[in-house]
């Protein structure tokens, strides 16, 4: 089942204060992932990797093309959402686990993970608390807000956050950059199970021996060099 | 589900000055909208004539209640504008003196909007008051202390329990940082920040504070010279920014 | 009656623009009327607002009863009603029963009104809400709004303050579920008096240049918690005089080695029964 397929996808970003040069990042970009898939995007550094992935999550907008995503049933081209909508996909469908945890003042990081969660308050915090402990966060942190966190820490309560709420379709910016093996390992599993759950999972890794566990395949982004 | 608020083509001009210029914007349950821009630009404007408090030359607002019922503010008789203001809204003024009663408690400061909502119970009223103090992080053994006794920031927690005593479906604010001291800032937001969140609460703020935009609200509104000239997701217009001038707002902002 | 002036001091055109105000009062029950306060021969703080009322509605058939602070024979009182019987000639009495028309400063008599008896009230500040909110405007628009949140903060701010409302006089009410009144300045005491009393209430500020009424068994709430309510307060003493228990009394300071007793306010009322 096709969980994500974008249509002739382009983005270029128009610098009005540098005298309005365009500068093209994506262009043609036809992805398709499937439930239980985990692809990887690959291409050398600056060819859009992280682009096309904020570009998923619509974090930018694109240029042109279709981002067709399974949303409550059907497919549905977010590329064209209004912010509501968009906030509501991002509520139920889609999750993005960024390489740096945006913190938010003064919340517990149990409080951050179990947020995106629904349902019952008391399960999500049980469920946030063992994915900390599964990450190795050890209790006596979880009631602290992660502003003074070390980065591999602030990663991981992002990392749980991202799992916690079950995405249909999720998407993993560097997740393991700033882990040691230990908790890397932990982290395969995560996906691991994600995809065995159904979950579509979208993946930049730098680190090659995880990508080659976790990923179906490579996504090739190819990097555009003239300006147009 | 419907909007809370929706307003279309609004013209508001101060002699030759065009302080809203062919405006439309909507609010839905539960949605915190900041609308930005410089000083000038029409976004104070913008929610004074979308909280009924000035009239605009032409264009339409409309206000649906809880009973579903559509109320036209532009329209409203005072009365009506009235009701609304203590019962479903509520206004967040960046000066909190503009807001208090100076003389009186802060629980009878709170107490007002209670008291104003039909409430005749004096325990209920000061017990109310009290967990309220508390939950803007103010020591509820100083509820008989008056406004004057207070820090800005203190004065300004003591105006958001008042306004959100009463439970209200929408909340206006107007720049409810500007004029406290920085480090005072950041936990005022961070109060509004969790309050907006436990509360569900429709918030349409008015910032000319980009980071506080980016904490509190889901959709921003990027105002100039009268018109909107960017609006969607916060992390979107932020982060990629279209409009040269939403370019110029977000670049000139340093980041922490 | 002397002569040189109009019956009752007034002159017609006055009189019809006060009758005009009245009938308005009486409609909306506890609503101030605006009216043009003329000068009148005596001080404002004086009655000047009760005096007009009273000329207006004053005929050759009435029997007038002044009262200041519920006695007879004050100053005030003595200087009003002798200021009527020379201005109009009508007859005046201190028998609260007898009396068509009773003039008053501060107090409620305590025999009941009967239907058919005008009590007029001498009205310092008709406004209820003067002391939180200045602004004559807005308080215009708190009235048409009903909008006394304000009001309840005032009694609000007493009980946190002293436990309890403060307020032994000018306690503010509620007339007809609609408009906040002034009770003028009549002790707490007396304002259950004013519900549902039978005769007709009419309230003259000069100085304001206001005019209110209630009318005849109309509904007069004090305003009150639910859990404070309203108690109208009485010194725990019988009368020195008549013994009474009931009546609202006066503290007399009878000389200056400490002594004092209480007495009733209401002259004619302890007279009676003495």
């Amino acid at each position: 089942m096709i969980m994500l397929r974008t249509q002739g996808l382009s983005k270029d970003f128009r610098l009005h204060l540098q005298g309005g040069i365009t500068i093209p990042v994506l262009r043609d970009v036809e992805l398709t992932v499937r439930a239980g898939e985990c692809v990887a995007l690959a291409g050398p550094s600056g060819a859009g990797k992280s682009t096309l992935m904020r570009c998923l999550y619509g974090n930018y907008g694109v240029g042109g093309g279709a981002i067709w995503l399974r949303h409550q049933g059907a497919m549905f081209d977010i590329a064209a959402a209004d912010a509501r909508t968009m906030r509501e996909v991002r509520g139920q469908t889609l999750g993005y686990v960024s390489q740096f945890l945006r913190v938010i003042p003064r919340i517990a990081a149990l409080d951050i993970v179990a947020e995106p969660m629904r349902g019952d308050r008391a399960d999500a915090r049980a469920r946030a608390a063992a994915l900390l402990t599964r990450l190795n966060m050890p209790q006596r942190l979880h009631g602290l807000p992660p502003a003074t966190f070390s980065g591999g820490e602030q990663q991981r309560v992002n990392l749980a956050r991202g799992f916690a709420a079950q995405y249909p379709v999720l998407l993993l910016d560097e997740p393991t950059a700033s882990l040691d093996a230990a908790n890397a390992e932990v982290v395969i599993g995560l996906i691991e199970e994600a995809k065995a759950a159904g979950a579509a999972i979208i993946g930049i890794f730098h680190d090659a021996p995880v990508r080659d566990r976790v990923a179906d395949r490579l996504f090739e982004v190819q990097p555009i060099y003239e300006a147009v | 589900m419907s909007p809370l608020l929706q307003a279309q083509g609004l013209h508001l001009r101060f002699g030759a000055v065009r302080a809203l210029d062919d405006v439309a914007i909507e609010i839905w349950p539960g949605e915190v909208v900041a609308i930005v821009g410089e000083s000038g630009s029409g976004k104070s404007s913008l929610l004074r004539v979308l909280a009924g408090q000035a009239r605009a030359d032409a264009g339409q607002v409309l206000y649906r209640d809880a009973a579903g019922a559509e109320h036209s503010i532009l329209d409203a008789s005072d009365a009506a504008l009235r009701r609304l203001m203590r019962a479903d809204w509520g206004f967040v003024h960046q000066n909190a003196r503009d807001a208090l009663r100076m003389e009186v408690s802060a629980g009878g400061n709170v107490g007002e909007r209670l008291m104003a909502a039909g409430q005749r119970h004096y325990g209920d009223i000061r017990a109310q008051a009290a967990r309220w103090l508390e939950r803007v992080e103010m020591d509820p053994a100083r509820i008989d202390e008056t406004p004057r006794n207070f820090s800005g920031g203190m004065q300004q927690r003591l105006q958001i329990a008042r306004t959100l005593v009463t439970n209200p479906r929408l909340v206006f604010m107007d720049e409810p940082t500007g004029g406290l001291d920085v480090s005072v800032q950041a936990r005022l937001l961070d109060l509004i920040r969790g309050l907006v969140a436990d509360l569900d609460l429709a918030v349409l703020l008015v910032t000319h504070d980009i980071a506080a935009a980016r904490l509190l609200a889901h959709r921003i509104v990027v105002m100039r010279a009268g018109r909107v000239v960017e609006h969607g997701l916060t992390d979107r217009v932020l982060d990629d920014p279209q409009h040269p001038y939403t370019q110029l707002l977000v670049s000139s902002v340093l980041a922490a | 009656m002397i002569a040189g002036y109009n019956f009752g001091y007034l002159d017609e055109a006055t009189k019809r623009m006060i009758r005009r105000a009245l009938p308005k009062a009486v409609a909306i029950p506890g609503h101030q009327i605006p009216f043009g306060a003329r000068e009148m021969p005596l001080p404002y703080g004086w009655g000047t607002g009760g005096i007009q009322v009273t000329a207006s509605i004053l005929g050759p058939d009435d029997v007038l009863k002044v009262i200041d602070q519920g006695a007879d024979d004050t100053t005030n009182a003595v200087s009003i009603r002798r200021f009527f019987h020379r201005v109009a000639g009508v007859a005046t009495t201190e028998r609260t029963a007898e009396a068509t028309i009773i003039q008053t400063r501060h107090r409620i008599p305590e025999t009941p009104l009967r239907a058919g008896q005008i009590l007029v009230y001498q009205v310092p500040m008709p406004e209820p809400l003067f002391k939180l909110e200045p602004r004559v405007a807005e308080t215009t628009r708190l009235h048409a709004l009903a909008d006394y949140g304000l009001m309840q903060v005032k009694l609000y701010e007493d009980i946190a303050a002293q436990g309890e409302v403060a307020t032994s006089y000018n306690h503010p009410v509620m007339v007809n579920h609609r408009y906040l009144m002034s009770p003028s300045p009549i002790p707490a005491f007396d304002n259950p008096k004013m519900h549902r009393n039978a005769g007709l209430q009419l309230f003259g500020a000069g100085r304001e240049k206001r005019i209110y009424a209630v009318p005849p068994w109309t509904d007069v709430r004090s305003l009150d918690f639910e859990d404070h309510p309203f108690r109208p307060v009485r010194a725990p003493h019988a009368c020195a005089l008549c013994g009474s228990e009931e009546s609202y009394l006066d503290e007399v300071i009878t000389d200056d080695a400490g002594g004092r007793m209480h007495v009733c306010s209401d002259t004619h009322y302890c007279g009676g029964r003495q």
